[in-house]
């Protein structure tokens, strides 16, 4: 830090613009979703009634509310081992000079980072689709299976081709994280590996790994925070649907303060409620984690 | 093909032959190629087949390039205007986003103040926080401003809503730059915000970079506030929300959804391949920061 001073009038004018549209669109909302959750308030131009922690305890007796919270969770764990173990194959694969086309791969993975996600949605519930889709069409050429499967249409297998359709999306974005991380490793480590011959798994995991854990770690919190950030990809190829079995937290959010089912009024004080409620059993399960994998003597 | 499968030696198994080892990981990556490049070759096929053509059979070669299906997306369906919606607000945002958040960031990363600890933490804090839990506020604000069904007020929301993260970048980039520059500079008795431009920014070049990638990304991907929206004022649809709403509306017509899709892929995609380095190690850039 330099000694020499600056003007701090125009330090603190330099700060307003970010802290002013900082304030207005993500900190002021976050404040603001924990005061509506207080409040019965049932559309844009209606007044508010101060009803408490009343849509708290509706909701731990809703079931909509649970179920979209399973799902939620569901698709935490189903995306998100896949995609970080996939993708740090691939990055170690990639990560060799040697191989030539290393980059024609890397594009290609990378391709449906860059694809608006309602793009992906249209495209693969095409794929997807019972009617002459390619999928099944393939499955059925194979004799795989004796009549098409409606992949997005039953309860049974929604769930898991979203996760599909998600880790295709943004396995590529976690690849380059893997790299980024990779590429900090120095030459020597693997030159004095060799030495000692440690090869393949056992280098990984003995002597990369260590290494980059730190960055493991930042991956690890980037993909599942995206993993709960599905709704486009959701909305897009299903819209939460059949029956609600593909309908996570932040789908019953939205069909609570829009009403897009028929006959529902607009609840704007319970789906923000839905959002503080769901970001504080998150939180607890986080600590709740931390607390038995601390003590459950798995000290290395 | 063949030079794909050089494998480093240092990944082989110790006991099991290296040739299998190769063959079988040789045979994943083009496997896995297939699947990643396929999705792509079907919706640009799909958007060059008519309607029949699409029902009859699944190859992937047109019978004869159909191009009146692009003309239909384009116009009937308004992917026209909504591309140059898309375009407006990622370029606006973009403006806003890098003013801003360099600024900020600047004077965080390099000036010490009270209650700035309080601040940074602040931003560290709402990073995670997704974007469903807050869309009801955020909305309100804009019907606040007058702002909730005008372009102006998409364009402000992406800018505002993102910013955090960028924040953070410039922050702890300027922290590690040296003093000696910004020093001269204020010796010479130049402006605060003379030296921020000329000398300052120039140096953050690879943030810059960085930012612009993940912001055009965010906003060329943003569904649910575009959506919330233009829920009353369809006119000023992004693309992402358009298709949506096109295959609400024409769910029979795949011909002509797949070229609505091609419309909407191909530019952020050439971008993306013309630039790819900077894509890259942009994004690799914002773990390493």
């Amino acid at each position: 830090m330099s000694n020499l001073r600056r003007n701090p009038r125009a330090l603190y004018l330099a700060m307003v613009p970010g802290l002013v549209l900082a304030g207005m669109f993500t900190f002021y909302p976050i404040l603001a979703a924990g005061y509506y959750a207080l409040y019965d308030w049932s559309g844009f131009n209606s007044p508010r009634i101060f009803v408490g922690l009343d849509n708290f305890t509706r909701l731990l007796s809703d079931p909509f509310f649970w179920g979209a919270f399973k799902r939620s969770l569901i698709f935490l764990l189903g995306t998100v081992p896949l995609q970080m173990f996939i993708s740090l194959w691939l990055a170690v694969l990639l990560n060799n000079q040697m191989l030539k086309l290393s980059n024609v791969f890397r594009t290609l993975i990378f391709l449906p980072v860059v694809t608006p996600v309602a793009v992906i949605g249209i495209v693969w519930t095409f794929l997807l689709s019972p009617f002459n889709g390619p999928i099944n069409g393939l499955l059925l050429d194979l004799g795989l299976v004796t009549r098409p499967i409606d992949f997005l249409g039953s309860s049974s297998t929604v769930m898991p081709s979203l996760v599909m359709v998600y880790v295709w999306k943004w396995l590529g974005l976690t690849m380059i994280y893997w790299l980024a991380a990779l590429q900090t490793v120095p030459d020597d480590v693997y030159e004095a590996a060799k030495l000692d011959n440690c090869k393949g798994g056992r280098l990984l995991l003995l002597i990369v790994f260590p290494i980059i854990r730190p960055f493991a770690l930042v991956i690890f919190l980037i993909s599942a925070v995206g993993a709960l950030n599905v709704f486009p990809l959701i909305m897009s190829m299903t819209n939460g649907g059949p029956f609600f079995s593909s309908e996570v937290i932040e789908i019953f959010i939205y069909r609570s303060a829009f009403a897009t089912a028929e006959g529902t009024r607009t609840q704007l004080g319970y789906a923000a409620a839905a959002g503080v409620l769901f970001g504080l059993l998150i939180m607890m399960l986080t600590l709740l984690q931390a607390f038995i994998s601390r003590h459950s003597g798995k000290s290395r | 093909m063949n030079r794909l499968l050089t494998l480093p030696k240092r990944l082989v198994f110790g006991d099991r032959k290296p040739t299998t080892h190769i063959a079988v990981t040789s045979l994943l990556l083009a496997a896995l190629c297939c699947i990643w490049i396929y999705p792509f070759l079907w919706m640009i096929s799909t958007s060059l087949k008519t309607t029949a053509e699409i029902f009859m059979g699944t190859g992937l070669i047109p019978e004869s390039a159909v191009v009146e299906n692009y003309s239909r997306a384009w116009t009937e369906a308004h992917m026209g205007s909504y591309f140059i919606n898309t375009v407006l607000v990622t370029v606006g945002s973009l403006i806003i986003v890098t003013i801003c958040t360099s600024l900020l960031g600047y004077v965080l990363g390099r000036y010490p103040f009270r209650g700035k600890s309080l601040l940074i933490g602040a931003f560290v804090a709402t990073v995670f926080i997704p974007q469903g839990f807050t869309i009801i506020p955020i909305f309100e604000m804009l019907s606040f401003l007058g702002l909730s069904t005008s372009l102006w007020g998409l364009t402000l929301a992406t800018s505002g809503h993102a910013m955090t993260i960028y924040v953070l970048l410039f922050a702890g980039y300027f922290k590690q730059l040296p003093d000696e520059l910004e020093d001269a500079a204020i010796v010479d008795g130049v402006s605060f915000f003379k030296t921020f431009w000329y000398v300052m920014l120039p140096l953050a070049r690879p943030i810059v970079v960085t930012v612009i990638i993940m912001q055009v990304l965010h906003a060329w991907n943003d569904f649910l506030l575009p959506l919330v929206i233009t829920l009353a004022n369809p006119a000023i649809r992004t693309l992402s929300v358009g298709i949506y709403a096109f295959k609400g509306e024409q769910s029979i017509d795949w011909s002509g959804m797949a070229a609505a899709s091609t419309i909407s892929v191909l530019p952020i995609v050439l971008l993306f391949i013309v630039l790819q380095r900077y894509f890259i190690n942009g994004l690799a850039g914002a773990v390493k920061g």
